[in-house]
């Protein structure tokens, strides 16, 4: 039987939150984390977690697994498990609605910051605005990003700083639109985030390359914008 | 863009490049002075004071402690910004960072101002 310790608050009943444990049969199956939330849900239904596709592309149920932020659809227990303990906490730093559920609202905020569409005012053309494959290419480990939250979660930047700090998330979009050679407001968006804390607040701990549950490298794009600032700047 | 007036630049980039040419002056110098005191085990105080006492070695000190008031002005008002924040200690945060930032920045300028005179007395 699998230890199981999950993290649980309900701010209607419960005065702080608290670790429960159960125990859980995997018949012997390396099967997914999101799996034995779905099974301890038939038996507790007031346990409460976000999850959709269950496949690792709408990026809904990131939660702390093991100490470490992740998908806990695409999570093998033989990866999370330690021990032959599962401990499951939701995504730190941001304030929990209830149980697993965090409230992300500070984490779109920043998103929202970077303006996250393309911008080109010059007229459109009859069919589409066409690309190189070179072109094409430099936008390749930057749209894949599904907003899971898993890397600005595991920053600490982010976590002293959510409010100025756009965290990793928000600054991987934010060079996928400054690479995108459709974009034309490179300038502008340069210019909003040359300031002690939009960027410069990242330290190059890289908790967020660690934990990206799509193998993204959010420092690498973070040194791009850098180097474009510094770029532009001297 | 968040707005900063008590960080060393204003510019985040800024901050970001004396930072970096800081850490370098400040490597150079220490490998200097190790250097030195490994070539002259019998050092007298004739000889260190005559070091110090030409104006290339006066530039190069200058430039070091320049560099350590410039990176300690940036470190410290990071790890300020970081851990004395209304959201970590609650509403006195901004009055209680405020107080440590200008007494961290008075206490650069004084050390500063205190080995140029060290410095220039030699």
């Amino acid at each position: 039987m699998l230890n199981v310790s999950i993290y649980r608050y309900n701010p209607e009943v419960d005065d702080e939150p608290y670790m429960q444990d159960f125990q859980f049969d995997t018949e012997g199956k390396d099967i997914m984390v999101l799996d034995v939330l779905e099974k301890l849900k038939i038996k507790d239904p007031t346990l409460v977690f976000r999850r959709s596709c269950r496949e690792g592309v709408c990026g809904s149920d990131g939660v702390n697994i093991s100490g470490k932020n992740g998908l806990a659809c695409i999570t093998p227990l033989s990866e999370a498990v330690k021990g032959n303990k599962l401990v499951i906490r939701p995504l730190p730093g941001l304030p929990v609605i209830r149980d697993l559920v965090i409230d992300m609202s500070q984490f779109y905020a920043q998103y929202e910051k970077i303006q996250p569409y393309m911008i080109n005012n010059s007229p459109a053309p009859a069919i589409e605005r066409l690309q190189s494959p070179e072109e094409r290419a430099k936008l390749d480990g930057l749209y894949e990003c599904i907003l899971c939250a898993c890397c600005s979660t595991a920053c600490p930047s982010f976590w002293w700083n959510p409010d100025k700090f756009i965290g990793p998330a928000g600054l991987l979009q934010a060079y996928r639109f400054l690479a995108d050679s459709r974009d034309t407001a490179t300038k502008e968006r340069l210019a909003n985030l040359d300031d002690p804390f939009s960027v410069f607040r990242c330290h190059g701990i890289m908790n967020c390359v660690q934990v990206c549950p799509k193998g993204l490298n959010p420092t690498k794009a973070i040194g791009h914008i850098r180097n474009m600032l510094i770029r532009s700047a001297t | 863009m968040v707005t900063t007036v008590t960080s060393f630049g204003r510019s985040g980039l800024s901050n970001w490049i004396v930072q970096r040419v800081s850490a370098f002056v400040m490597t150079a110098y220490l490998i200097f002075i190790v250097g030195y005191f490994v070539l002259n085990t019998d050092l007298s105080y004739q000889q260190w004071a005559g070091l110090h006492s030409g104006l290339p070695m006066r530039i190069f000190s200058l430039l070091t402690i320049l560099s350590v008031a410039a990176h300690a002005w940036i470190g410290m008002w990071c790890v300020l910004t970081d851990y004395i924040t209304v959201r970590t200690i609650g509403p006195k945060a901004t009055a209680i960072r405020i107080f440590f930032q200008l007494g961290m920045i008075a206490m650069i300028l004084l050390y500063l101002m205190w080995a140029i005179d060290i410095l220039w007395g030699i």
